[in-house]
């Protein structure tokens, strides 16, 4: 042993050592107190459920051959049974197949557009707080303006004027919803920046990448966590209610908002086809509530 | 520090407000539909024909100008016609605003009624078993979606049990009550005709239910939450104190204090209902506004689009400015913090 | 001669937490008699509140798992919901501590004190009774009257403005005084004064204290006095009872304490009063337990300066050490550690300075050289 390595040792734990280590705790307690809830973990289970539905959609639907367009007129309208558990539609299709179909392209949307969201929403935060002044008012308007604006018609404005499609509809999703993970972020950057321990900004300006990792990015986290997992719930709704616009995918394409618009013509007849696919919806909404719920409260155990 | 002296602030607060939006829907108005008059006239058309609508419509005038005039055109009546309709979409959107208005009114009463006391309820038995339930109840109104519940309620209350109207305002053959306010329900009563009233109630029922589960749901929890957080306050234990009845703790002292908070929430919705109505205007038939502004929109039938995007802004501002006088009524700090 | 009002017997309340059970209080016993004015002093976090809101029953989320809260005889533990609230106000009420927080902030004073009037000790208004007393205004004027006085009778100079004023008007002074008028308002045989005037500055405290005192005496009102103050309490009571971690460690009359300070955590509070011959007072090292995982024996050892083995492993329950005179601590075996040292030191015996002196060599030992076998 060495005089280097003593040195090391008894080196004090420097502030972000500590910080770290609170971290890691307080990473513990939540996760533990998040786990003793039961309606967290219950939601945690419908999304994987609903994750695995999406990812084997091909393997596990019994006709995978209906998710597309299909003609099967000797089963067509029938009721749900063994063979078809949420039954068929007017064209002969199998819903169940339709559904699980349906889950992948419900989750694709919400993971791209929160992702998208988020990746701009957290960099125009960040640029507005770092560089600060003019700039930081300027995008904070920007980001007022569109936080004011509610997003459905947001998004069906931009979809109207672009056209109707998936790609679209998530798109202008993402346009309406990266606001608030801006101001959150910009938030952040801000209160570091007043910390006395960086107080110059030539020390800010140097360190920025790393006050990034360490500082800014572990403290927005939680609450962009809550708010995201909330966020994939309200993402499905909304597309959902743009889909039976038909301003989403188009037929056949087995979205489920276009289906529910398909079946909301036979409800006095064939109502499961209007019914399944929005129970489809409220169960993956409804699981990332549960997990969102959660999270929040078990953030806030922290808190308290 | 008089309650009016208040209210004549906040008012003359809200002016450069409402100009500010004004301004804004004009730029949307030039921007969005890229070139109006292409769209007007098709491709086809030539030149001096653009020209020349260009000129008629004030097109080729200054932006400022331009937007003069077109503001003064606004307050004067004078909306544009609409591509779809064929119709002034002033008249327009008269004719179908009352129907969203009731509706959403209607929606907005019964969610706050019942949110109340489900919220107190909830906040002051933290963690038993109302707590639980009005939890759960309220994840799951938040999860289902409003034109999905809305064809659920079709299919359970009108082909099942038969019990409610399937759409529309008023069944076949029941004439509107004579014009006063617009709203059938208010109008009925005016005008004695009780049959009518009922008729025009049971077809709010579901429309209702189905457009503000959501937001019933959000209220409730808003106010059980802070509920939750009155209970901490001092001023709570020194009532408790001294002996006063719980209930009287509870709606006057504490929810006094937490619904202020779900005041601004509650303003909002108003706004975003009136915004977001159109899903279960459809679904129900419903002859709205929201509606009016969804077709428009899926038409590319700008003029409409300007018109409904003008009656939700003013809504919006409204709404808030209501907002504002409620909590100026409620919270005398706010009233006498503005000096 | 004295009648005892109030008697709180082996009050033991816990605690669920995130971190385990936290037994806050542990064994609480004191007395208040009627028409006294008796003190429970001990530093924040040692319980005080806790043993407050127990008494008055606010305390939902706590476990009382043993004890008797004895008011008139009767013990309130026993009785029911409906019954308890019917007290609170009108038999025991409170003088919140906060000024600033402990007004409702939308309502004005008047509104508060006519509802104290007119329906404390309900549990729960009936709408009926709501509503037909929102129809008739005749009694409000009476309620008015009577408010208006109790607010003269705290030396509010303008009482008609202040009763018309939202808290968000009136001085932290005038605040303090506005809740003790309501406290009074009812005419209780039991107040609790919970730090009134802690929130405030100097002089302001000492007028409040004053102007308590007057009205307790003027209304023979039993007053029980929660102070982290020793100072405030010799000021304004006749009995000290001082708290630590959720025990009573000590009581007296307070001449009594102030002359004989027994127990060291009083002694250490006594020292750490800025006097101005001696400067500002040192304070006690340490700090309180963790209430979930105490001292299974005496809950100060760990801080006191004369701790012995003993006091970590047997339980120093209260010993009378003079009339009216109780202690929890090892160091009073029967004869105090003082009467034998000074006992020694007239038998000219060379033992040093006594313990609880500064520079004492023996500050461990509380025994003596000539003692022999009475220490482990």
């Amino acid at each position: 042993m060495n005089m280097a390595t003593e040195k090391s040792n008894t080196r004090l734990p420097s502030i972000e050592d500590t910080a770290q280590q609170e971290r890691f705790k307080q990473l513990k307690r939540t996760s533990q107190s998040f786990l003793q809830n039961t309606l967290s973990v219950v939601g945690l289970l419908m999304i994987l459920i609903l994750v695995f539905a999406a990812t084997f959609a091909p393997l596990i639907a019994p006709y995978p051959d209906d998710a597309g367009a299909g003609v099967h007129f000797d089963r067509a309208s029938q009721p749900p049974s063994l063979e078809h558990p949420m039954g068929t539609d007017t064209t002969g299709r199998d819903i169940f197949s339709r559904v699980l179909f349906g889950a992948r392209l419900s989750l694709m949307m919400g993971v791209i557009v929160l992702s998208i969201a988020i990746s701009i929403g957290v960099t125009l935060g960040l640029i507005a707080g770092y560089i600060g002044g003019k700039t930081n008012s300027v995008i904070m308007r920007i980001t007022d303006i569109f936080l004011a604006i509610p997003p459905t018609l947001l998004a069906m404005a931009v979809v109207a004027a672009t056209g109707a499609s998936l790609f679209n509809v998530m798109v202008a999703i993402a346009f309406s919803w990266w606001s608030w993970y801006a101001r959150l972020t910009q938030g952040e950057v801000l209160s570091i920046k007043e910390e006395e321990f960086i107080e110059s900004s030539q020390a800010l300006g140097s360190n920025w990448l790393r006050t990034t990792f360490k500082e800014v990015l572990p403290n927005v986290l939680s609450p962009i966590t809550v708010k995201a997992t909330l966020d994939m719930g309200f993402v499905i709704l909304v597309g959902a209610g743009l889909s039976f616009l038909g301003l989403g995918a188009q037929p056949p394409t087995p979205t489920w908002g276009a289906m529910i618009a398909q079946g909301r013509n036979y409800v006095t007849t064939f109502w499961w086809i209007a019914v399944f696919p929005g129970l489809a919806i409220s169960f993956a909404v409804l699981g990332f509530n549960f997990i969102g719920d959660g999270l929040r409260d078990a953030f806030d155990v922290e808190v308290n | 520090m008089s309650y009016l002296n208040y209210v004549l602030r906040r008012a003359l607060q809200s002016i450069p407000v409402v100009f500010g939006l004004s301004m804004l829907i004009f730029v949307i108005s030039r921007v969005i539909p890229g070139d109006p008059v292409r769209l007007a006239l098709g491709p086809e058309a030539s030149k001096q024909q653009v020209q020349a609508l260009k000129a008629e419509m004030g097109l080729d005038q200054p932006i400022p100008v331009q937007y003069m005039d077109w503001l003064i055109g606004v307050v004067r009546g004078d909306w544009g016609m609409s591509l779809r309709t064929n119709n002034n979409v002033l008249s327009d959107i008269v004719a179908r605003l009352p129907a969203t208005i009731e509706l959403v009114v209607l929606t907005l009463v019964f969610a706050v009624l019942l949110a109340i006391p489900f919220g107190v309820i909830a906040g002051t038995n933290k963690d038993g078993w109302q707590d639980h339930v009005s939890r759960i109840t309220a994840l799951f109104g938040v999860s289902m979606p409003r034109f999905w519940v809305a064809i659920v309620l079709q299919i359970i209350f009108v082909v099942t049990l038969g019990l409610l109207p399937l759409s529309g305002r008023l069944s076949d053959g029941v004439e509107p009550p004579p014009d006063v306010t617009h709203f059938y329900l208010v109008d009925s009563l005016l005008a004695g005709q009780f049959g009518t009233f009922v008729d025009a109630a049971t077809h709010l029922v579901l429309p209702a239910f189905a457009l503000g589960l959501a937001t019933l749901a959000q209220v409730m929890r808003l106010i059980r939450s802070d509920m939750i957080d009155e209970q901490r306050k001092d001023y709570v234990l020194a009532a408790q104190a001294y002996g006063l009845p719980n209930n009287l703790v509870e709606y006057k002292y504490m929810l006094r204090n937490a619904f202020t908070s779900s005041l601004t929430v509650i303003g909002l919705s108003f706004g975003f209902l009136l915004g977001n109505a159109f899903l279960v205007e459809i679904v129900f038939a419903w002859p709205g506004m929201a509606r009016y502004g969804v077709e428009a929109i899926l038409y590319q039938d700008f003029n409409a689009i300007i018109g409904v995007v003008i009656v939700v802004g003013v809504g919006f501002v409204s709404a808030n400015f209501i907002v504002d006088l409620l909590y100026g009524y409620l919270d005398p700090r706010v009233r006498l913090g503005d000096q | 001669m004295a009648e005892t009002l109030l008697e709180v017997r082996n009050l033991h309340v816990q605690f669920d937490t995130y971190d385990g059970v936290a037994e806050v209080i542990n064994g609480v016993d004191f007395k208040l008699n009627r028409g006294e004015t008796a003190a429970l002093v001990g530093e924040t976090g040692c319980g005080k509140s806790v043993t407050v809101k127990s008494i008055m029953g606010l305390l939902p989320g706590a476990d009382i798992t043993a004890g008797e809260i004895l008011y008139k005889g009767q013990d309130l533990l026993e009785l029911s919901d409906a019954e308890r609230h019917a007290r609170r106000g009108s038999e025991i009420s409170m003088i919140m501590q906060d000024p600033m927080t402990s007004l409702n902030p939308v309502l004005t004073v008047g509104e508060q004190m006519i509802d104290v009037l007119k329906w404390q000790g309900e549990r729960r208004l009936s709408v009926t009774d709501w509503l037909r007393d929102k129809v008739s205004r005749e009694s409000d004027a009476d309620y008015r009257e009577r408010a208006i006085e109790m607010l003269a009778d705290v030396e509010i100079s303008a009482p008609e403005r202040v009763f018309s004023s939202y808290p968000v008007e009136l001085s932290g002074g005038m605040r303090q005084r506005v809740l003790i008028a309501i406290a009074l308002l009812s005419e209780p045989n039991f107040l609790i004064a919970d730090e009134p005037g802690t929130a405030l500055d100097v002089t302001t405290e000492a007028k409040v204290l004053d102007l308590l005192d007057e009205l307790v005496e003027d209304r023979n009102t039993s007053v029980l006095y929660i102070t982290h103050d020793l100072g405030v309490a010799r000021e304004v009571s006749e009995f000290i009872n001082v708290m630590y971690a959720g025990e009573i460690v000590e009581q007296a009359p307070t001449t009594e304490l102030f002359d004989n300070p027994e127990h060291p955590y009083t002694r250490g509070l006594l020292e750490s009063i800025p006097t101005l011959s001696s400067g500002i007072g040192g304070g006690i090292e340490g700090h309180l337990p963790d209430y979930t995982d105490p001292p299974t024996a005496c809950r100060f050892a760990d801080r006191c300066p004369y701790a012995e083995p003993k006091c970590s492993e047997v339980v120093p329950y209260p010993r009378k050490t003079g009339n009216d005179h109780t202690v929890s601590c090892h160091l009073f075996d029967g004869e105090t550690a003082y009467d034998r040292h000074q006992a020694l030191t007239q038998e000219n015996v060379n033992i040093g300075s006594p313990p609880w002196q500064e520079g004492s060599e023996n500050e461990t030992e509380p025994g003596v050289v000539a003692d022999g076998g009475n220490n482990k």
